[in-house]
This record gives C-alpha cells, structure tokens and sequence, in this order.
C-alpha cells in the first residue's frame, strides 16, 4: 500500500503544475500570442520557494494556515481517487463524504487565512468564496449521489472504477451526462476559473480567489499556487474517470490515457476562458442554483 | 447503581453549604466545585461499567401512587450522561475563574445552588424508569434552568428571555404531563415498559405530544422560540451547560419514547426527519444573521438538533421499512453526535465566554485581532469551529458521516418508497456549508485583523481556571475524531437497547469503517503538522513590520475591515425569504455624500415576527373585550346578574 501511496502522490506532484502551462498556452493562442513555455508554471515555483516572506503586522499563525491546508488537502484526496490505470490507494465505504469535507477543511483555512490581513479586500474575498461554495456542495451531493446508485460499497475507487464504462453504455448515460456538466460547473467555481472567477484579473473588487492570498508572498505563494494546482489536478481527475472511464488493461496505457484527458480538460477551460467573459457576481448564484437543478434532474432520472 | 444515587445527591447538593458561606468569600463557591467533582467522580463508577457493557438497575417500592421508584443505566443512558459529566465539570471549574463569588456577590451563591441542582436532575431524568420520576426530574430541571438564566436579573433583556423560556418550558412540561398519562394507560403502570414492547397502534397522540413537549426542550425548528434568548442571556458556563446538555434532554426524550413502540409508523421518521431539515437549515442561517455571539452559537444549537432530528429521523425510517443497516447507521449518527455537539458547543460558550469577559461586548463587530491577546483561547475557539463543522480530524466529522452514510443506504437498498430520505444528503451539505461560512465570519472577525475596540486592544488571557477546562474538552473533541473506533461498541449496544430483541448487524467494516476515519484522520493530522513545521521553520523569527495590501492606500484604519455582517451579507440576502432580516439606512446620493448610517437586523421569524405580533392582536382584541363587558356601567352588572339568575334558573332540576 506504501509503494501505492508514493507512487499515486508522485504523479500528481510531479503533472499537476503541467495542466496551468496549458491552459495558459491555450489561451495565449486564441489571443494570436506566443505565450510563456508550458512549464512555466514549474519555474514560477521554483522561483517563489527561493523568495523571503513579507508579512503584514496584523498577522498571525493562521495566516500560514491557510497555504499548509491548501497544499495538504489536495494530497490526501488524490489518495482516495484512481488516477487511471492506478487503483485508489485508500478507498473505504464512505470515503466520498472525507473528500468533500476535506476541500471544506481547506476553504476554512484559506478564508480564515485571509480575514487574518485585516483587509477589506481579503474579507470580500473570503465572504464570496464561503457563499458560492454553499451553492456548490448540495451539487456535489447530489452528482454523488447519482454515481452512487446501484454501488455495492459508497468508495469513490468503487463509483469510478471498471463499471462505470457500462453504466454509460446501459440506462444510465444521460443521468450521468448531466452530473458530468454539472461536476465541470462546480470544478470552474472551486478553481476559481471564468465564467465565476478571473485569476488573471487586476482589480482587487472583482476577484474571488486570488483577492484571498494578495497578501502571500514566497514559499507560502508558491505553496498556495501549488495547492490550487493540486486540486485542479484532483477535481480534475474526478471528472476525466468519469468521462473517459475506459480501461485498456495496460496500467501505463491508462494512466497516460487518464493524464491525456486531463490536459484536454485544460484545453478545455483554455478554451472557456477564451471565448467568454467573466458572469457579474450577483449572476453567480443563478447559475450555481440552475447547476443545481441539473443535478437533481439527473437524480431523478437515475432513480426512476 | 447506589453509586449513582450518592453522586447524584451529591451532585444536586453541592450548592446548599454555600448558602451558609459568606456571599463574598471564595469558600463557598471551592466547596461547591469539590462536591460537585466528588459526585461526578462517584457516578463515573458505574459509568465506565455501563461502558464496557453491564447495564445496572435500581428499584425500590416507594409511597408515591404510581408504580415503583425505579432507576436504570443502559447504553442509551450512558451515551446521553456521559458529555453530561464531563461538560458539568468543566463548567463547574470555569465558573470559578469566571463568576467569583467576589465580584458578583449577588448571585454568586444563587449561581451554585442552581448549577448543583439542574445536573443532578439531568442526572436523575436521564436514569429514570418511571414516568412520574422522569417528570419529577424534569420539572425541577427546568425550573433551575430559569433560575440560572435569570442570574443577571436587574437586566431587562435577562428577565424577558426567563419569562419566555418559562411560559415554553411549561407548554411544554403540559404536553408532557399528557403524554405520560396515556403512556401509561398503554401500558398499564407509570413504570417504563422494556423496548419495543408496546403496540404502535392509536399512539399517535402519544407521538405528536412528545414530539411537542420534548422538541420543545430540545429546539426543535418552530419550537425554539426561548432558546436564543436564554442561552444569550445565561452566564457562559451556564450556556455551555445549557446548549451543550439540557437541550439534549429533549433529544432523548424522543429516543426512549420511540424505542417502546414495537413498529414505528412511517410518517414518525418523515415527521422528524422534516423537521430536522428545517431546523438544520434555518437555524444555521439565522445564526449566520447574527452580530451577538452568544445569540449566534444558540442558534447553531437549533441547526446542530437539526442535525440530530435528521440522524433519528433516518433510523426511525429504518424501523418502519425494515432497514437494519439504516436504522444502526442513523442512530449512530445521532447519538454521536449528542456526544459531540455536547463537547464542542461547550466548549465554544466556554471560549465565547473568556472573550466576552476580556472584552466586554458580546458583539462581535467589538472584537477583533484576539488571537494576539488571547492566544489559548483563540485556539481552542479554532478547534470548536472546526468541529462543529463537521472537517475532519474532529469529532463532528464522524457523527456527520454517519448520518450520510445512512442518507445514502436507500441507493442501494431499493424501496422506492425511501427515496425522499436520500435528501437528507444534500440538505447536510447546504447546513455544511453554512455553518463553514458562519464559523469562518465568527472567528475570522472574532480572533483574526486588527482590534475594532479599545476593550479588544487591551483584552487579556483567561486565568488558568478557565483555560484549563477548554483544554481538556478539545482534547475530548480531538480524541473522538482521531479514534473514533473507541465508542464504536457504546453505539453498538445503545443500538440494540433502542430496538430492543431485534438483532442488529455490527457497525463493521463494511458498513462503517470508522478504522478507515481514524487512519485518514491520523494521516491528515502528520501531513498538516509535518508542512506547518516545514513552513514554520522557514518563517520563524521574520519581522511583521509592514500594513496589509491595501490597493495603495496607506492609511487603512480598523474600522476600514470587513465586518460581520458584511460578510454574511452575500448570503443573507441570498436567503432573504426564510430570514425577514430589516435593513436600515444605507442609502447614499448624489456626488458628495452626506455621512449615513446602516444597520440590518434579523429577528427570531417564529418568536417576533410571528408569535409576538399575534399574541400582542390576541392582547389588544381581549382588551377591547374585557373594555365592552366590564364597562363600569352599574345598570349593565345588573343586567349581568338578571341574566345569569335566569339561566341558572331554566338550567336547575326543578
């Protein structure tokens, strides 16, 4: 289980920054620029762990807090998901429910790590993120609850594992089609992606996510954008078992399938970011309250 | 079990040598606390053999009408008294560094008497096997619990949240009186029959007064009226032992009521399970609404029963369709997270506690910047919001992971009939989520920034008396979280004490691997502190000389921070149809602006927005009444006395 272990937290170390250099790549082509190198992403936290901190007077402990969590939550996640090939190194009935509690865990600490500042800003931020995420996780419950109908044992390496490929064929395709959209919906809010949130923005009013760590500076920035990248990867392979759930037999070949549809999902919030423009934060809502909708449609479908 | 006895009159006595104390000196309140200890310790003897199994029973012929003086202790009572004994202690202990007799000789003696009382009756409630007996413990339970919410009685504000929390307590104490009454018409004797052995058939009323009278004391959704006020207006100790046990007296009411019936009707579970959601989700919102902390952690107790209602909810659904895994699962989740809510609601009134005394305020937009000040405080506040919610590595993790691992049972066991329970899931996610956003705005406004007050920039630690008990019921939090297998076998056999003979599956590996918690648990908890260590390492010792980014500008003052409302505002509004909140102000024209003021404020929706202006109708329409009838008119009384001598008349046999 050991080997397992490492090996599982080796491949996300190691490709996580990969699916950032390319979302940005994508979107530097649709703009007609050349864009950085795709491993950009690599040497911007290379560079950011060889950097000092800069800390505010009013900080605390928590402030650091909030980076640790942020990186370690996504690490232990991605123990409990298949990547691919690989079978989930810690699967157990109920485990879903640790997942999702374990990205609560890391949204306290990074909002309490922003209200540390003693900034409006931060505080704006922080109050947007807690309030979407309401929004978000009756979503989540529900796609699960949907991947869970008919499983023998409720372990997110169960739900994703080699059946899946049959329920697509069977009853159950278009319940499925719809959680699939809706779990895209709430990985671009949790990612803080366009339409819900810009990370490239320069106004600090508008931002959700990144008005929350403007105050990092570092190891402690670099450990924050690492653990974003982290979780991209993680929610992110959550949505490519579910849509690409074929299984050649060949570990390797599945997992370097499972890591090619990763970096299509980037292509594809590439894509997104390119093509539309970010939703007014009032907008928000509605369409986490329509997702929602989606969902229980797709509940109702698979339970008929 | 004459052990227990003892302890609980020692327990219920531990106030009266005060009496004959001076009402300024320290020795009363010491002696107080040591008998109180002495009797916790005495009960935890038979406790810890009711832990590993061996229920005991006590029963003596007594000159009271009814049945016999009869007292047990089975698993169920055990999983109910134990956070009792120890969040009683840990109050107890608070109370001397935080209510001495010295600075508040007016109600410091009043204070002990009535804390000893109310922990003996909960005692004596939780153990009794007789109705009269239970009611005998309830009454005197609830008529200290007024005495100690009114110890602060020269406020106005005290005395109104008394008055409400008596006229509630003795609805709902009536609907009791009844509810016994036909229990024991059921079953012959005022005793308690053995689980499962009375009929389900015309017992619905028996149902529907119980579920009044105990949801009242627990808070159940439109019957919480009294309990943000009283918690608010109790002194905090008395609050933690208010909201973390008394309330849950309530919640085994329903327990014990449900397991005497054979087969549970469906529309029981769907009753309960309703009104779980709605309190769940209600309660958490309008706590999010609140800027008064000790009003806010009330209303988490609603959303906290809530989430307790929806655990027994399931399980009875379990009884009626006949779900073994559903029935074990569900109240599991319950009783769990009795335990839990016990131990960390405590101890956030006892943290809440230690900062309203260095403060001054209970207002949470006074606070600010505490976790400077009050560096153990502010951690163990952390560590109750994080547990209550539900994030792992503590103990409210596990109880809600049961609960939707029960939510979750109907998937894969089809009964079509059970498929609206698997909203219980989605509803726990919401109340989640919420009670993330209300805990993150409680102690990021509360403990993180600058100081928004000068009592906040002077605030000083807590004395070691008040620390010392917070401790430890963090480490309690912390001890279920990370080894929750440990009372794996209490809920086990309470299961089994609920249902009765029937037999059940065990809580094993399959169906709830709680080992699998602990390993996730342990394993998040070494990742966090090895990273922390890392980063800490790297960090120690730099400057913090510099203002937080501003978007340049350089002046930012304390005012300028994000306030409580504020950040709930998003949403509040966003749930503006079930809060009612009322803004005011705010509004700003023109080009140059003249300063305005805002303020927004969410009344209780059942208690003032509802009852109280109906009530106030009801007052006014009985007045004019009262005017019409007794209007002074002397000819009119005689009129009055003309009328009645002739129907009393026309009535008499001749």
């Amino acid at each position: 289980m050991i080997s397992r272990i490492v090996l599982q937290l080796a491949v996300l170390l190691l490709f996580a920054p990969l699916p950032l250099g390319v979302i940005t790549k994508t979107k530097a082509l649709f703009a007609g620029r050349v864009g950085p190198p795709l491993l950009q992403p690599y040497h911007d936290l290379a560079r950011l762990w060889r950097k000092g901190f800069v800390f505010s007077r009013t900080t605390t402990w928590v402030f650091l807090a909030g980076p640790v969590v942020g990186l370690v939550v996504p690490l232990l996640a991605a123990l409990l998901l298949p990547f691919g090939g690989l079978p989930a190194p810690l699967s157990f009935s109920g485990d879903l429910i640790l997942f999702v509690y374990l990205f609560g865990l890391a949204r306290f600490f990074t909002a309490a790590a922003a209200l540390d500042t003693g900034s409006s800003f931060e505080g704006m931020g922080a109050a947007r993120e807690v309030s979407f995420a309401c929004l978000a996780e009756p979503t989540l419950l529900f796609s699960l609850l949907v991947l869970a109908r008919g499983a023998d044992r409720l372990a997110l390496g169960d739900l994703l594992g080699p059946q899946l490929a049959d329920r697509w064929s069977g009853g159950n395709g278009a319940s499925l089609g719809l959680i699939l959209v809706s779990l895209f919906v709430v990985l671009l809010v949790e990612n803080s992606r366009i339409p819900f949130d810009d990370p490239n923005t320069h106004l600090e009013l508008t931002m959700i996510h990144e008005v929350m760590v403007l105050d990092h500076s570092g190891p402690a920035l670099g450990m924050v954008l690492y653990g974003a990248a982290l979780k991209l990867m993680v929610q992110g392979a959550l949505l490519v078992r579910l849509a690409l759930p074929l299984q050649t037999g060949s570990q390797v070949l599945d997992l370097l399938l499972f890591l090619a549809g990763l970096l299509g999902l980037a292509v594809l919030i590439g894509v997104i970011e390119s093509s539309m423009a970010r939703l007014r934060l009032p907008r928000v809502p509605q369409v986490l309250v329509g997702t929602l909708l989606l969902s229980v449609f797709a509940l109702v479908l698979v339970l008929r | 079990m004459i052990w227990l006895l003892g302890g609980i009159l020692l327990i219920a006595g531990s106030g009266i040598p005060g009496l004959l104390l001076r009402r300024d000196g320290n020795a009363g309140e010491r002696l107080a606390c040591v008998l109180l200890l002495g009797g916790i310790l005495l009960c935890g003897v038979p406790l810890a053999a009711a832990f590993t199994g061996a229920p005991a029973a006590f029963s003596r012929p007594w000159t009271v009408p009814a049945g016999r003086f009869a007292v047990g202790l089975d698993s169920l009572s055990t999983a109910f008294i134990a956070p009792l004994l120890l969040v009683v202690a840990a109050g107890a202990i608070y109370g001397l560094g935080y209510w001495p007799q010295r600075t508040h000789p007016g109600s410091g003696r009043k204070l002990r008497l009535f804390y000893g009382l109310v922990s003996g009756a909960m005692l004596l409630l939780l153990t009794a096997r007789n109705g009269l007996l239970f009611l005998a413990a309830w009454e005197t339970m609830a008529l200290s619990g007024y005495f100690l919410i009114t110890c602060e009685d020269r406020l106005a504000e005290v005395r109104r949240a008394g008055y409400i929390y008596l006229i509630a307590t003795h609805c709902g104490t009536l609907a009791l009186f009844g509810m016994f009454a036909l229990l024991g018409q059921a079953g012959g004797t005022a005793l308690f029959p053995p689980a499962g052995a009375l009929p389900a058939v015309g017992s619905a009323l028996i149902f529907l007064l119980g579920l009044f009278g105990f949801g009242m004391k627990a808070g159940l959704m439109p019957l919480h009226i009294w309990l943000p006020g009283a918690h608010a207006a109790a002194p905090s100790h008395v609050s933690a032992v208010l909201s973390g046990v008394m309330i849950k007296t309530g919640i085994y009411g329903l327990v014990r009521l449900t397991s005497f019936f054979a087969e549970i009707p469906a529309w029981w579970g769907w009753t309960i399970l309703l009104l779980g959601a709605l309190s769940g989700i209600l309660g958490v919102l309008l706590a999010l609404a609140q800027h008064d902390i000790k009003r806010l952690l009330a209303y988490h107790s609603v959303e906290n029963i809530g989430i307790i209602a929806l655990g027994l909810g399931l399980a009875l659904l379990g009884r009626s369709y006949a779900q073994p895994a559903l029935v074990l699962l569900g109240l599991s989740g319950c009783l769990l997270h009795v335990i839990n809510h016990g131990l960390f609601k405590a101890l956030l009134f006892l943290s809440a506690g230690s900062v309203i005394e260095a403060v001054g305020s209970r207002e949470i937009d006074h606070f600010g910047g505490l976790l400077k000040r009050q560096r153990w405080t502010g951690l163990f506040f952390l560590g109750a919001a994080v547990a209550i919610c539900g994030l792992p590595p503590f103990n409210g993790f596990v109880s809600e992971w049961l609960i939707y691992l029960a939510a979750f049972t109907p998937l894969q066991r089809s009964d079509p009939a059970l498929f609206p329970a698997l909203l219980a899931a989605p509803v726990l996610a919401l109340i989640g989520g919420l009670a993330l956003a209300c805990f993150v705005k409680v102690f990021g406004i509360s403990f993180l920034g600058a100081a928004r007050s000068a009592g906040a920039a002077e605030a000083r630690e807590a004395p070691p008396a008040m620390l010392w008990p917070m401790g430890a019921l963090l480490l309690a939090c912390a001890w279920i979280g990370l080894l929750p297998t440990s009372l794996r076998p209490l809920l086990e056999r309470a299961a089994g004490d609920w249902l009765g003979a029937a037999a059940l599956p065990p809580l094993a590996a399959e169906l709830a691997p709680l080992g699998a918690i602990s390993l996730a648990a342990w394993l998040l908890l070494a990742l966090l502190l090895l990273v922390g260590w890392g980063l800490g390492r790297r960090s120690r010792g730099l400057p913090r000389e510099v203002g937080s980014w501003g978007c340049g500008y350089r002046v930012a003052t304390p005012r300028m921070q994000y306030t409580a409302s504020s950040f709930a505002d998003t949403l509040v509004r966003l749930f503006r149809f079930g809060l009612w909140s009322s803004y005011r102000g705010g509004r700003v024209d023109g080009l140059l602006p003249e300063a305005t003021e805002f303020a927004v404020r969410t009344p209780d929706p059942v208690l003032d927005r509802t009852l109280g202006p109906t009530f106030a109708l009801l007052g006014r329409l009985f007045q004019r009444l009262s005017c019409l009838i007794q209007n002074g008119t002397a000819a009119i009384y005689l009129l009055y006395i003309a009328l009645t001598l002739l129907v009393l008349l026309t009535l008499l046999p001749r």
